[in-house]
């Protein structure tokens, strides 16, 4: 494999482990279309802070989109504090009203420069190695992977020390408040990790699929596990598989290598989301098949159990002619009859069913509830 | 020490309103320590508001709040708080012990992680509550009454003085109710005082030994036997108390 692809790869996973940390926290604060809007407002912050440096890879667009994101977040909850307009209004409110005056400025003064929207949109992964970083004119790699590792670590590092506040402040704001742990700083701390990623991977990725690296591989991982440290570790090895299979996919079908992350990303959580054990869509339709078979047995145990002994037992559990008792189709009638056999809750004698001990104690279990 | 003279809650001319409504109107009310007290009203009375109030969760548009006479950001670590069971996410991923463990959070501050006294205290409280077999438990498989024990252990893992609650007794059985209020019995016997949000008149005088009578303004506060009385009750419900027992 050659260098550069190598490095493209380096360049993914890195990205998608950055964006795939503080996503968890935005899943579980019901906060994804917070990193939507997020993702489109920061562009007037970029935008300005290019016409300052006139370099695209300068670390002062990143604290600039910081900035914007945070002043995103701002705008979003004092529209909300009115009370006249809910969450997803607000949102859906500040974040064009923000890329506008981006994609005004853009137009306006920068139409002839390399900051096009179709870069901010869609971003392109392949391009990526071309912008080297250089020290002492040695060249030491691309530029894009040392700006995703760094935020990879401001990340890793913000969550590792601030692990107990941010669990608490997600979990019981109220809580944190009355404990002296400010969820406010936390919130707004989380808030400028998210922005300060989002415009980091944006490069790579684009303002589009940037929100499918954050929120993607968090809700996969949460349908995995009941723990917030394994939802992080999970999260990352997920956005890596995404990242690696998606440039792989990518490469035979000639095709945006962000673009087919993303797919990656849906298509991992959709087989997720069918095969899990116990909470998976698999796992959930076998049950309701195994409940409605188990009912319909502890059914027929009961309809014996209580014409027991009495002097219509004899036609109440004659096997020929349950179902009409019962008011079940006759197919359905005899498959429960066989199940019911196999457990021994009945034994059959002549034409008759026997309810066994163990089917007497299911029906006294059941009655009792 | 505290002073034993001294008031463990001191609430001055508090006025509550969102917007320009006002949710609680010019409340004081003293709270001396050891008291098991029930604070009832009817729907929208103003009873959480008053608890979040008391520990600075609501701003007030005025008024003042004293814990042991001093303002309560100096006395966060003696305050106990039980949200109402409702207000958090039990489908976050994280099991009992873990948010029992929460309540030492604040005993620890900032960045420190909890170790393994703070496990300790945990367990302890969850043998208090009767769930230590339930400590791997994850918090979205507990019922109500289970949730809301976890809850208690939480708050009793601060060793606050002074325990807010708001509706500890929603959506529990009657098990669970008879255990949570043996607690709270023995909390007020530590010296501890207990104040909770209470909505079941009729156990109010099995229950506690001193009441306040909330209706965005304070009707009465005081000992059970000269404050639960069938004119005060009246006034804060409006005349539809036809059901209480007349003591």
């Amino acid at each position: 494999m050659q260098i550069g692809n190598l490095e493209i790869i380096l360049i993914a996973v890195t990205t998608a482990s950055a964006c795939a940390l503080p996503g968890v926290f935005l899943v579980l604060r019901r906060m994804t279309l917070m990193s939507d809007a997020i993702s489109h407002a920061i562009l007037p912050g970029i935008v300005l802070a290019f016409f300052l440096t006139h370099n695209l890879s300068s670390p002062l667009l990143i604290l600039a989109a910081g900035a914007t994101g945070v002043l995103t977040v701002v705008f979003v909850e004092l529209l909300q504090k009115t009370k006249l307009v809910k969450e997803d209004a607000a949102i859906g409110l500040t974040f064009p009203a923000l890329f506008s005056i981006g994609v005004i400025l853009i137009s306006r003064h920068a139409s002839n420069i390399h900051l096009d929207i179709d870069a901010v949109l869609l971003g392109e992964l392949a391009y990526a190695p071309l912008n080297r970083l250089k020290v002492f004119g040695s060249d030491i790699g691309p530029i894009s992977l040392y700006v995703m590792g760094g935020l990879l670590i401001l990340n890793l590092a913000f969550i590792l020390i601030f692990y107990k506040e941010l669990k608490l402040a997600t979990f019981d704001a109220s809580l944190a408040v009355t404990l002296g742990l400010s969820p406010v700083l936390i919130h707004y701390g989380l808030m400028t990790l998210v922005s300060m990623t989002t415009v980091g991977a944006f490069d790579a990725v684009g303002s589009i699929l940037v929100v499918a690296l954050i929120v993607g591989p968090p809700v996969t991982a949460y349908l995995m596990t009941d723990s917030l440290s394994r939802m992080l570790i999970l999260s990352v090895i997920i956005g890596s598989v995404n990242a690696v299979t998606g440039y792989f996919l990518a490469f035979p079908l000639d095709v945006s290598i962000a673009g087919s992350i993303a797919v990656m990303t849906l298509l991992i959580f959709v087989t997720v989301f069918m095969i899990v054990p116990n909470r998976g869509l698999i796992a959930i339709a076998r049950r309701h098949i195994r409940q409605k078979w188990e009912f319909a047995q502890t059914m027929l145990v009961i309809h014996l159990f209580n014409h027991e002994g009495l002097p219509e037992a004899e036609a109440e559990s004659e096997i020929a002619h349950l179902h009409e008792h019962l008011q079940w189709e006759p197919t359905f009638a005899s498959r429960v009859v066989r199940y019911a056999l196999n457990n021994r809750y009945v034994s059959q004698n002549a034409a008759q069913l026997i309810l066994t001990d163990r089917g007497r104690t299911i029906a006294q279990r059941a009655l009792v509830q | 020490m505290q002073a034993l003279d001294s008031k463990a809650i001191e609430v001055t001319d508090l006025t509550v309103a969102y917007q320009e409504t006002p949710v609680l109107w010019d409340i004081d009310l003293d709270v001396p320590p050891g008291v098991l007290l029930a604070i009832v009203g009817p729907n929208g009375a103003g009873k959480t508001t008053l608890i979040k109030a008391i520990l600075g969760l609501v701003r007030p548009a005025a008024g003042n709040v004293l814990i042991y006479n001093k303002p309560y950001v100096t006395q966060r670590r003696i305050v106990g708080y039980v949200p109402q069971r409702g207000s958090v996410d039990w489908d976050f991923p994280t099991n009992v012990l873990d948010v029992v463990m929460m309540g030492r959070y604040g005993a620890l501050g900032w960045i420190k992680r909890p170790g393994n006294r703070d496990r300790e205290l945990a367990m302890h409280a969850l043998e208090k509550v009767g769930m230590e077999n339930y400590t791997t438990r994850q918090i979205s498989q507990l019922s109500g009454g289970q949730q809301q024990r976890v809850f208690l252990a939480r708050a009793l893992v601060q060793d606050a003085t002074i325990y807010l609650m708001d509706e500890p007794f929603q959506g529990v059985d009657a098990t669970t109710e008879r255990a949570i209020i043996s607690l709270l019995q023995e909390l007020r016997e530590n010296g501890k005082t207990v104040v909770v949000v209470h909505h079941d008149l009729q156990t109010v005088t099995d229950y506690f030994d001193w009441v306040t009578l909330l209706n965005i303004r304070r009707i009465a506060s005081g000992p059970i036997e000269d404050t639960f009385t069938t004119e005060n009750l009246r006034e804060t419900y409006g005349g539809r108390v036809a059901f209480i027992k007349n003591r």
